[in-house]
């Protein structure tokens, strides 16, 4: 079906995308469009419904009500014609355990169509890429779980689809490891329409072209990271780093300002207007030995706070 | 062909699971050599000779076969790598077909490793081994399309229970060593309903000089299991590519 709203420029539109399980509703009624070549990132915590929407944009689950579009095929009329053109990282390592990391590229490769040249070939630049040439003959059941991400990864784009999607890709990895796959992504940047969910703030921000916060199956927001960050950006934050803050003069301070939150090491404030001194000038004379005190530009966690009254967390 | 990819990997798959691999040739040669020696020590009067043990524990391997293919499948359910595999271009018959084929080679090779050493023991070889080998071969594929079942709907641990409880279904109902006709009644019944019991007294027959059409029945009833058991996998790949 051809959609009179579907735009050649989108790789992928939702209609009222809906899923239910039960009287739960996972996806509730999104409407999204996506460009050719955008980065998109569906950013919201555990069972906000990220997962669900990648399933129905990979044919694996049925919307209950709306549809979508995939390089202009219905997902529901045409899935077949959206699997030729796609493909998955997800959010849970599959790989095939007892196949070597070239053997699992050539799987990959050979159910999508591609020719065994075409297949040896990319897989070889792909092994290269994500760094596993050197363990390449290895069955991947001994791999770390950072090697299993980055060649669950390079599986995807072994038939070079035109949009790929991205499930949590790295979910449960250390910091080091994390970096290291959103290096690979960063690579793909501009190259194909990548859609990635993910529940870490930093990696939306670092990668995304634009994102959609998605809570509760509805999407909250939808912006660049600087918009979504802007649109809170009515409201100041000042960090103060201080030793001797009692009580008393953390609830005083919140009788002047509407947000003060103890940290670890000080005291958060948050208001419309602020002003360094006037903070200095009163914490000061209190007792209260300033160490720093800085504004704070607002994170992705601030609007989604701001935006859901809850916060993301790792 | 694009199966043909995934049912190269399900092979790699299978071979290099050293363990079960072991189980599905080992487990039927041991019990023949077992239930041999016990037909020996019993004397002229025994029921357990090789014709009669030969076809039946083959078939108790394929009781085998059953529970390890389930649990192939049901284990890339559990990785997701099927939900993976979902996502390409292929459709239900595609992943029937690469999840069942490569244990064809283990069927034939069970076949082969049973009447090789049923020869051992004294089995005489036949004119009409090619009907024999038909019958086990339909017989075999039945059971490895009841295992595609058994790993689509259930999990790794449901399916080996599935699985465990089958194979003592085979080997009390089979026929394998106990003539079910003459335990009769309800038992007798769900033997003969099941198509376990069919093969193996197809087999017995030609090996005793039956031809074809007396054993027609059997076999007929064996390849029907067969096809509903392939149509239902198809109908639950279906199912699942598509929740």
């Amino acid at each position: 079906m051809n959609y009179g709203t579907n735009d050649n420029r989108f790789a992928i539109q939702t209609f009222s995308l809906s899923r239910k399980f039960g009287d739960l509703i996972a996806v509730d009624g999104i409407d999204l469009s996506i460009k050719e070549g955008e980065l998109f990132s569906l950013l919201g915590p555990n069972g906000a419904g990220k997962t669900t929407a990648i399933k129905m944009l990979c044919c694996l689950l049925r919307p209950s009500s709306g549809t979508a579009t995939v390089m202009g095929h219905d997902i529901n009329e045409d899935p077949m014609a959206v699997k030729q053109i796609i493909d998955v990282s997800p959010q849970e390592t599959a790989i095939a355990e007892h196949l070597n990391a070239r053997e699992n590229l050539r799987l990959m490769g050979g159910i999508r169509g591609l020719a065994k040249k075409e297949v040896k070939k990319r897989s070889e630049e792909l092994l290269e890429m994500v760094g596993l040439t050197k363990r390449a003959k290895e069955q991947v059941r001994r791999f770390s779980g950072g090697m299993k991400r980055r060649l669950s990864i390079a599986m995807a784009l072994v038939s070079n689809p035109q949009v790929l999607f991205l499930d949590e890709p790295t979910l449960g990895l250390d910091p080091q490891s994390r970096r290291g796959i959103w290096e690979h992504i960063a690579e793909l940047k501009g190259k194909k329409t990548i859609v990635l969910t993910t529940h870490y703030l930093e990696e939306a921000d670092a990668l995304a072209d634009r994102i959609a916060i998605i809570d509760e199956g509805k999407i909250a927001a939808l912006g660049t990271p600087q918009e979504l960050k802007d649109s809170i950006s009515d409201m100041q934050v000042m960090v103060v780093k201080a030793k001797n803050l009692t009580p008393d003069v953390i609830k005083s301070l919140k009788e002047i300002y509407p947000e003060v939150k103890a940290t670890e090491d000080g005291i958060e404030i948050k208001a419309k207007e602020l002003s360094f001194y006037e903070i200095v000038d009163y914490l000061r004379p209190r007792g209260v030995a300033i160490q720093s005190a800085s504004p704070k530009q607002p994170t992705l966690d601030d609007v989604f706070l701001h935006l859901t009254g809850k916060e993301l967390r790792e | 062909m694009r199966f043909w990819e995934l049912a190269i990997r399900n092979f790699k798959e299978m071979w290099r699971d050293l363990i079960s691999t072991g189980l599905e040739i080992g487990i039927p040669a041991g019990f023949l050599v077992i239930f041999w020696a016990l037909g020996r020590n019993m004397g002229d009067e025994s029921f357990l000779t090789t014709t009669m043990l030969v076809p039946g524990i083959t078939v108790f391997g394929f009781a085998f076969l059953l529970m390890f293919s389930a649990m192939t499948l049901s284990r890339d359910k559990e990785g997701a790598l099927l939900s993976r595999l979902f996502t390409a271009p292929l459709k239900p018959r595609d992943f029937i077909l690469s999840y069942s084929l490569p244990y064809i080679p283990m069927v034939i090779i069970q076949i082969a490793v049973c009447f090789g050493i049923g020869a051992l023991l004294g089995l005489e070889l036949l004119e009409n081994a090619g009907l024999v080998f038909l019958i086990l071969l339909v017989m075999g594929i039945c059971c490895v399309e009841l295992g595609m079942i058994l790993g689509l709907l259930f999990n790794v641990n449901q399916a080996s229970g599935v699985g465990s409880v089958i194979i003592t279904l085979v080997a009390l109902l089979g026929g394998i060593w106990i003539n079910i006709e003459t335990i009769g009644g309800v038992f007798y019944r769900i033997g003969n309903a099941l198509p376990f019991a069919h093969a193996i007294k197809a087999a017995r027959a030609v090996m005793i000089g039956a031809d074809f059409s007396s054993i027609a029945t059997d076999f007929y009833w064996v390849l029907g299991y067969t096809l509903v058991f392939f149509a239902l996998g198809v109908f639950l790949f279906r199912r699942k590519m598509v929740e």
